[in-house]
């Protein structure tokens, strides 16, 4: 079990992204708190992606502000010490022109532990045991999110965030996928991610996270979230109901 | 048929004053390349990353660049290193270290752009996944590059590939001068004008089977480097 987070909880306050014109979140003002996973849902454009890269700091808000256990931080380069305990897994992992292993091994980097048997416990939290020699790029495409989540585990975050990990996945890799998450949040890892599959949403989250056009539609306890839904594009998207 | 029959005696028997010719031809070419990756990938990949006013102009330089004549480089460099230029005290006018600051001038735009073009692709893939990683910068461009490495072997390929087969500059500040800056393509060149058509058949099929070999090899490399690294 890792040190409890210091980080959390995570706080948008009115966090606004607009690019080009287009508000990508509308003032969301959500709070992350340690625990279970928390799942954003949300059709495509709802601004789930951008608000784990807010999260990040790869994308700069327009306007309002992030705090992380009351603390203003920025994710630049000042403030690596903090970005470290932050990792991410995109939905389209780029994979480095290298061995699975190397992968990990370079997400290690200014990491004094012994970097071969981490390596190999990484590779072993995510089912890769025996691919570490494997080109990365030559994996198929659940072993690479599974490399991927590895080399984001590597630096030991405090807070995962995932972006659809299991889109375009099948069954046995979306359980594969489904597995690590839950035994990384056992762990003591808070894990924020987004899906489009509700009923991953039931399996994995305490808490759930609908945005709509950029807003934060309902924010809830996975429980009450899906039995009693307070907002009309809840209740519409639960019924499985187009919403655009 | 009677020039080729003797172009292969000539070749076959190693011929000394051939084989110094190709010797020298390869020095030259593969020194000029390898001054050019110095500069060129550098440079190509500190284009590829930062961002500031007037970088698409030195883009359009240089792939203009690519496309530069080889006499006027020849020119250029003549003009610079001949006795009243600014660097005529060096005294490298007509010697092959004046060959290679003549191919390297030829060469490295094309390095540079080649490789430009390479990391920008591999970075447009690679970014978020380095910020996320925050990783340094100088990091970064190791990274790019290393992981470029194989496309990168194209632009060198690509710059032996105009070194080898130039002749404008190299005559220019060269000089063709037997047996100290005679290469192939000056001695393809001078012999064909001579009507010696053996000599300059032969030194044609040794270029181009240098040329082959190099690329082949290169092919090769990259290949396997592909299988193993991905």
């Amino acid at each position: 079990m890792r040190a409890p987070v210091t980080d959390l909880p995570l706080v948008f306050e009115q966090a606004n992204v607009i690019a080009g014109g287009v508000t990508i979140l509308d003032h969301v003002s959500l709070t992350l708190s340690a625990g279970p996973p928390t799942v954003l849902i949300g059709p495509n454009g709802a601004g789930k992606t951008t608000l784990l890269r807010v999260a990040m700091g790869l994308t700069p808000l327009s306007s309002g502000r992030i705090t992380w256990n009351g603390q203003e931080r920025s994710g630049s380069g000042s403030d690596s010490a903090s970005k470290a305990r932050r990792a991410i897994v995109f939905q389209r992992p780029a994979m480095l022109r290298r061995s699975a292993a190397a992968n990990i091994d370079y997400a290690l980097a200014g990491v004094s532990a012994p970097r071969a048997q981490r390596i190999d416990e990484l590779l072993a939290l995510v089912g890769l045991s025996g691919l570490g020699s494997r080109p990365a790029r030559r994996l198929s495409g659940g072993e690479q999110q599974r490399l991927a989540l590895a080399r984001a585990l590597a630096r030991d975050p405090a807070i995962l965030f995932l972006d659809e990990p299991t889109a375009s996945l099948d069954p046995a890799a979306t359980k594969a996928i489904e597995d690590i998450v839950r035994a990384v949040a056992a762990r003591g890892v808070k894990v924020v991610m987004s899906t489009h599959d509700l009923g991953q949403a039931k399996r994995l989250a305490g808490d759930v996270v609908l945005l709509h056009r950029g807003r934060l539609a309902e924010h809830g306890p996975t429980p009450a979230f899906f039995d009693t839904p307070r907002s009309d594009e809840a209740r519409q998207f639960i019924a499985g109901e187009l919403l655009v | 048929m009677a020039g080729e029959t003797s172009a292969f005696q000539l070749v076959l028997a190693g011929d000394p004053g051939l084989y110094a010719i190709v010797w020298l031809s390869l020095v030259v070419s593969l020194s000029a390349v390898a001054c050019a990756a110095l500069i060129g990938v550098p440079f190509g990949a500190w284009l590829a990353l930062t961002r500031f006013p007037g970088r698409e102009g030195i883009i359009v330089v240089l792939n203009a660049l690519m496309g530069l004549p080889p006499v006027v480089a020849g020119l250029a460099i003549y003009l610079l290193l001949s006795r009243s230029g600014p660097l005529g005290s060096f005294g490298l006018l007509f010697t092959p270290q004046a060959m290679v600051i003549a191919q390297t001038l030829l060469v490295t735009p094309i390095i540079a752009a080649l490789a430009r073009q390479t990391v920008e692709d591999l970075w447009a893939e690679y970014r978020d996944e380095l910020a996320a990683l925050d990783v340094r910068p100088f990091r970064r461009v190791a990274t790019l590059v290393w992981d470029a490495r194989f496309s990168l072997v194209t632009a060198l390929l690509a710059g032996f590939g105009r070194a080898a087969a130039e002749v404008g500059a190299i005559i220019i500040v060269g000089g063709n001068i037997d047996g100290f800056t005679r290469t192939m393509t000056t001695a393809i060149a001078l012999e064909t004008s001579k009507g010696d058509l053996p000599l300059a058949i032969g030194l044609g099929m040794v270029l181009m089977a240098i040329v082959i070999a190099i690329n082949a090899l290169a092919w090769g490399a990259r290949r396997a480097g592909e299988h193993y690294a991905g």
